[in-house]
């Protein structure tokens, strides 16, 4: 039997959109199931249902509140943010040099960047913590401040460095001939256009320093001080007898809503910056 | 415009009237520009050093002592006895720990089998959303969702549907029939590995097929018409066109993956407990660090990480080279 073109357009559309409901499905199935789950207390965590049969707040409360969750939301809100914030500041003006200024060993710096992003946390996990007992930041989220900002530096410096190599020479130029200093074109001429880049990196920086465990992990051993990768790691059921499933699959949810909303408003602009770094480079 | 006197002497040597000359100026320009790039960046270094560099030679220092993690001040240089050592005809030492050997083993295995996997779904992900189709926007969203997600909130969740009684996964295995009796997903050392693979695979195939999607759309589509009007087939114009063009962009995601891979420890950490069938190399090192808090060896099994690491990052950035300077000598 011989297909006509337009049978044939229609088996691949047919096949297209399959197979696009199958991957949406996957992708988005677990963090549903997380959502049913934590709307289920007693019994009925283990229905295994597929669609919501109960609605128990009960479980985001005690998540929130007793087992600590709502302080280390704030925590690491304060961790991220102010890391990142540094972060920015100090590779702005990094990356403008690398990216707009030859000077020797720009080449070496920028290799330098890149192995220090590959490096495995591990290998400087004692040095750290030495260090981070020296400067009396052991247990307070300060320690986590520090690393979180020079872990990210490397990602956040190469990015800006893809942004701002990809600007027109002649808006500098211009400023040049004019005697402006590198401050001014930095803080008058690339700060503002740099916005939109500035947005998107910081936001994936953001986003790793919210979810880093390793150092986190280390470094705070008080209840209070961590942040929401570690508490929800660490949560257990109030007795043995009972399944904490309900408590953790809400807290998670809880931690998770927050980025999800974040990425879904900056997509276009999260790919744009996860892709820059790469395709470029 | 304050002229910096030193950097205007050789030429004012060279060139008697110092104003006019313009190459001269020019480099004085340049030259200014220069320093005052270090000067922007040294904030940057100064922090990459003093946080990185810093506790990097740390590490190594205290991989040759006996320091304790509760007393760091207190050590004895031990010398390679953190490595291997040989008293009594047996040896001692992270190289001689069968454990470290096997969290080799395990990462290893864990980086080939998930970035393997990731650069396979990856694509085929890519191909599709390269394709035009109503509704691509949710389909994008939808991805980014297990991207977006925390890797510890990862692992719980699939912690959960992998639970022996009560988790989705065998749930739905046993309604299809695949399995007849429930599988212990994450207790079962030959079953905890792939548990561990799947919620990897899951979490970050959406990060490949974005970076692959970046490079196919840059692909010229005339490239394709051309290749259609002389009749090749989908899989000649996918191995001949789409390969070879996505190939740089590929080798540098890949690159990119396997150095996350080799350095995994919280899903592991978080969704088997470390044990002995999954750990990892990071995981190893940090549990003789904290958990059993001998700090000198820890830091030698972190030295090794480090070491294993950055051979296989040399490796990947020399055959990098090796083909861009291929394909510069074809151009």
């Amino acid at each position: 039997m011989k297909l006509t073109r337009q049978q044939r357009e229609l088996g691949t559309k047919f096949w297209i959109y399959l197979a696009a409901l199958v991957v949406s499905v996957i992708c988005v199935f677990p963090f549903y199931n997380a959502i049913l789950t934590s709307l289920r207390t007693g019994q009925d965590l283990f229905l295994t249902s597929y669609l919501p049969t109960t609605f128990h707040w009960e479980n985001y409360v005690s998540a929130l509140g007793e087992n600590g969750v709502g302080r280390s939301l704030l925590n690491s809100f304060l961790v991220a943010t102010i890391a990142v914030g540094i972060c920015l500041l100090v590779s702005i003006t990094a990356a403008f040099a690398l990216a707009r200024v030859r000077f020797r060993g720009r080449k070496y710096i920028l290799f330098t960047i890149l192995c220090v992003s590959m490096f495995p946390q591990v290998a400087v996990l004692s040095g750290m913590f030495e260090l981070v007992r020296f400067l009396g930041l052991y247990d307070s989220i300060g320690s986590l401040i520090l690393s979180y900002t020079t872990f990210s530096l490397p990602f956040t410096v190469w990015v800006l460095t893809t942004f701002m190599r990809s600007l027109p020479v002649e808006l500098e130029e211009a400023a040049i001939v004019d005697g402006a200093s590198l401050w001014v074109i930095i803080t008058k001429i690339f700060a503002p256009i740099m916005g939109p880049s500035l947005v998107t990196t910081g936001l994936l920086a953001f986003i790793g320093a919210w979810n880093e465990f390793m150092f986190a992990l280390t470094f705070i051993i008080s209840n209070e001080n961590r942040t929401v990768p570690v508490a929800i790691g660490m949560l257990q059921g109030t007795s043995q007898y009972e399944l904490p499933w309900g408590h953790i699959m809400a807290a998670s949810v809880v931690v998770t809503i927050p980025i999800i909303v974040l990425v879904l408003i900056f997509q276009k602009r999260i790919v744009s910056g996860l892709t820059a770094g790469a395709v470029k480079g | 415009m304050t002229h910096n006197s030193e950097s205007l002497l050789p030429s004012a040597a060279v060139a008697p009237p110092p104003t006019a000359s313009a190459p001269g100026r020019k480099r004085s320009l340049q030259q200014r520009r220069a320093r005052a790039a270090w000067v922007l960046v040294a904030p940057a270094l100064i922090l990459l050093f003093a946080v990185a560099g810093w506790p990097l030679l740390r590490t190594l220092f205290y991989s040759f002592t006996d320091a304790a993690m509760d007393t760091p001040e207190e050590y004895n240089f031990v010398g390679l006895a953190n490595y291997l050592d040989f008293a009594d005809g047996e040896r001692f030492g992270v190289l001689a720990d069968p454990l470290w050997w096997q969290a080799v083993g395990n990462t290893l295995w864990f980086t080939a089998c998930s970035v393997s996997l990731e650069l396979f779904f990856g694509m085929l992900l890519a191909l599709l959303m390269n394709e035009k189709f109503r509704g691509q926007g949710l389909v994008r969203a939808a991805i980014l969702v297990p991207w977006a997600i925390p890797t510890i909130v990862t692992a719980k969740m699939w912690g959960w549907m992998f639970h022996d009684q009560y988790g989705v996964i065998n749930d739905l295995l046993l309604r299809v029939g695949l399995i007849e009796t429930p599988l212990a997903w994450i207790a079962e050392p030959t079953l905890s590995m792939w548990a561990v693979v799947i919620a990897d695979v899951w979490k970050t195939v959406p990060f490949m097929a974005l970076m692959l999607l970046a490079a196919l759309q840059m692909i010229p589509s005339d490239l394709y018409e051309a290749a259609r009007v002389d009749g090749a087939t989908a899989w000649q114009r996918f191995r001949r066109i789409t390969l070879p063009l996505i190939m740089p962009a590929m080798i540098v995601a890949l690159i990119f993956r396997v150095m996350d891979a080799l350095r995994v420890f919280d899903l592991i950490y978080v969704l088997t407990s470390n044990s002995e069938a999954t750990i990892s190399i990071s995981g190893y090192a940090r549990e003789q660090m904290v958990s059993f808090q001998e700090m000198g060896v820890g830091s030698a099994a972190s030295v090794l990480v480090f070491m294993m690491v950055a051979g296989i990052a040399a490796c990947f950035l020399w055959i990098n080279r090796f083909s861009h300077e291929g394909k510069e000598a074809r151009e």
